[in-house]
């Protein structure tokens, strides 16, 4: 029984992480139905700009998180405005290859500039573990579990509440009838890639954190299971992609926990096809016919 | 007072020219009716004023600016409103919602409460179900629920594209009566419609398009008694 706690515990951080990364996949494929390729890269330089700034400029935790996320907004905006704005009436092929582009760019561009090898994240917080009745729970597991619900509460509440959230749901149903009662398109996009962007920033210092190691590719595979997660709890759902991004964590330990270590990348796989199968529009997913 | 004038207005889809050159204009407080067969280019009209598409020739002049290469929301803070074709309300959201997305533009926060008890007034169903998803609303419900969308930025010309289509007897006869119920306080309306009869009736004046093209233009009650408008558009 202990030991099922104690992978409900680690699988709930590591979720966390995932359904960070997975709001972002989930939003821009919301509002532009792009599968943005390059947003595993996105929390890579936010694990990068923890790094530099907690080893350099001394920055405490909070201050790397939130710098950080404001970081990431910012490259998820200019990403948006060079990579993917020419193409906005291409073909979706055409925005989705450019989007595997600008994953590579950012990810060999980082090795060049900075060194492919593999750093250690700086303990910015130390690490005290507790021992609830043979549970061991770290306080980073708490900071990171914590710190990742009260963001997705926020971005729950800005996409509910505020203007700019309205602005966001009404050109994802609509993009014609959005113009038509005022909203800058342009603007609005703008806005989804910096929210969903500095989701992902502050999911790579907490990364950063929990793994303590970072390096220029560490995208790539966290990128993926987050876009899974997002498939898994139905693209385009907010909530949806929290979901799924705990489900995928859970599993991932679970597996580990059961001796298959070796195949926990497999089994995301597998449940991804398993749910294209069983439920193609995914846990929350409206199963809305394709506009022509 | 011309409100708006349309000069020589020519609008492509790549290859295809669906205006060809038309021209007209709206008086302040006219209803002016575009009436024509099923891809006539009313719609294509429509949108352009409203700044969703670019013409390739021609100017549209409103209130003494030309617009026609402005976008979308500038033209909606300038006073000129549409309801699309085929409603385009916002499904997942609230009716409320829906309504509050009409006051877009609009910051002050009376103001748009007042807007919201006027479209209430208008249109009392939609108060009844302020909370229910606009989706599940019947089709004139939802063309309501559009028009009161359009009211909510204030607008001085309401642009509707075809109202009535794909609706009940009863509400077509109701939706008719609001449009003229809003002419008469104050806003002037560009009125595309199939139903040539209806529109034709409450119109001031109208114009008849056939492939890209103004064929006729006439007072109303001078398009409904011409035997042409009756032969083509008015089943005889
Ligand atoms: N998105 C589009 N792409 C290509 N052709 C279009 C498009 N929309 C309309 N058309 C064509 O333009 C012409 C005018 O269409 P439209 O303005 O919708 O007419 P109406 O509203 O009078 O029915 C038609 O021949 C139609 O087929
Ligand atoms: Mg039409």
């Amino acid at each position: 029984m202990t030991t099922v706690f104690q992978q409900l515990i680690n699988g709930l951080s590591l979720g966390s992480i995932y359904a960070l990364l997975a709001l972002g996949y989930t939003m821009v494929y919301g509002i532009i139905k792009l599968i943005n390729f390059a947003h595993g890269d996105i929390y890579m330089l936010g694990a990068f700009w923890g790094y530099y700034t907690i080893n350099f400029w001394h920055f405490n935790f909070i201050f790397a998180l939130l710098s950080a996320m404001v970081v990431c907004a910012a490259a998820g905006v200019v990403i948006e405005y060079f990579a993917y704005r020419p193409l906005r009436h291409a073909p979706r092929i055409t925005a989705l290859i450019t989007a595997i582009g600008v994953s590579y760019f950012l990810e060999n561009g980082m090795s060049y500039l900075y060194g492919a090898d593999t750093r250690n994240f700086p303990q910015v917080i130390k690490q005290v573990n507790y021992d609830l009745w043979g549970v061991r729970v770290s306080n980073i597991q708490i900071l990171i579990l914590v710190t990742a619900c009260l963001l997705m509460v926020l971005l729950q509440l800005i996409i509910k509440k505020t203007k700019m959230g309205r602005a966001m749901r009404a050109v994802s149903v609509d993009p014609d009838a959005a113009e038509l009662v005022g909203i800058n398109i342009n603007r609005t996009i703008s806005f989804t890639f910096a929210l969903g962007s500095s989701m992902a920033g502050a999911a790579g210092v907490l990364i950063g954190l929990y793994y303590n190691s970072i390096d220029p590719l560490m995208g790539m595979t966290p990128g993926i299971k987050a876009f899974v997660a997002a498939v898994v709890g139905g693209i385009g759902s907010v909530p949806g992609a929290s979901l799924g991004g705990f489900l995928i964590g859970l599993l991932e330990t679970a597996v580990q926990s059961l001796g298959f270590s070796a195949y926990k990348d497999a089994a995301v796989y597998l449940v991804l096809i398993i749910i294209l199968l069983v439920l193609p529009a995914g846990i929350f997913g409206k199963n809305v016919k394709e506009k022509v | 007072m011309v409100m708006l004038e349309v000069k020589d207005l020519a609008v492509n889809y790549g290859v295809i020219n669906a205006v060809k050159g038309v021209s007209f204009n709206i008086h302040e407080g006219e209803i002016v009716s575009l009436i024509g067969a099923n891809g006539a280019g009313k719609t294509t009209i429509l949108k352009t004023i409203s700044g969703l598409l670019k013409p390739v020739a021609g100017a549209i002049t409103y209130e003494g600016n030309e617009i026609q290469k402005q976008k979308a929301p500038k033209i909606v803070a300038a006073g000129i409103s549409q309801v699309p074709e085929g409603r385009h309300i916002f499904p997942g959201m609230s009716v409320r919602e829906n309504l509050q997305m009409g006051a877009f533009l609009q910051n002050n926060r009376s103001e748009i409460e007042s807007s919201f008890e006027t479209v209430y007034s208008r249109f009392p169903v939609l108060k009844e179900r302020i909370n229910q998803d606009a989706a599940t609303l019947s089709g004139g419900e939802q063309q309501m629920l559009a028009m009161g969308r359009a009211l909510m930025s204030k607008p001085k010309l309401l642009l509707l594209d075809e109202p009535s289509m794909g609706l009940a007897p009863i509400f077509i006869n109701e939706i008719f009566d609001i449009v003229k119920t809003i002419k008469e306080q104050g806003t002037t309306v560009l009125l595309i419609e199939q139903n040539a009869k209806k529109a034709l009736s409450i119109a001031d004046r109208g114009y008849v398009l056939a492939s890209g093209q103004v064929k006729m233009t006439g007072t109303g009650q001078e398009l409904l008694a011409n035997k042409d408008v009756q032969k083509a558009y008015l089943g005889g």
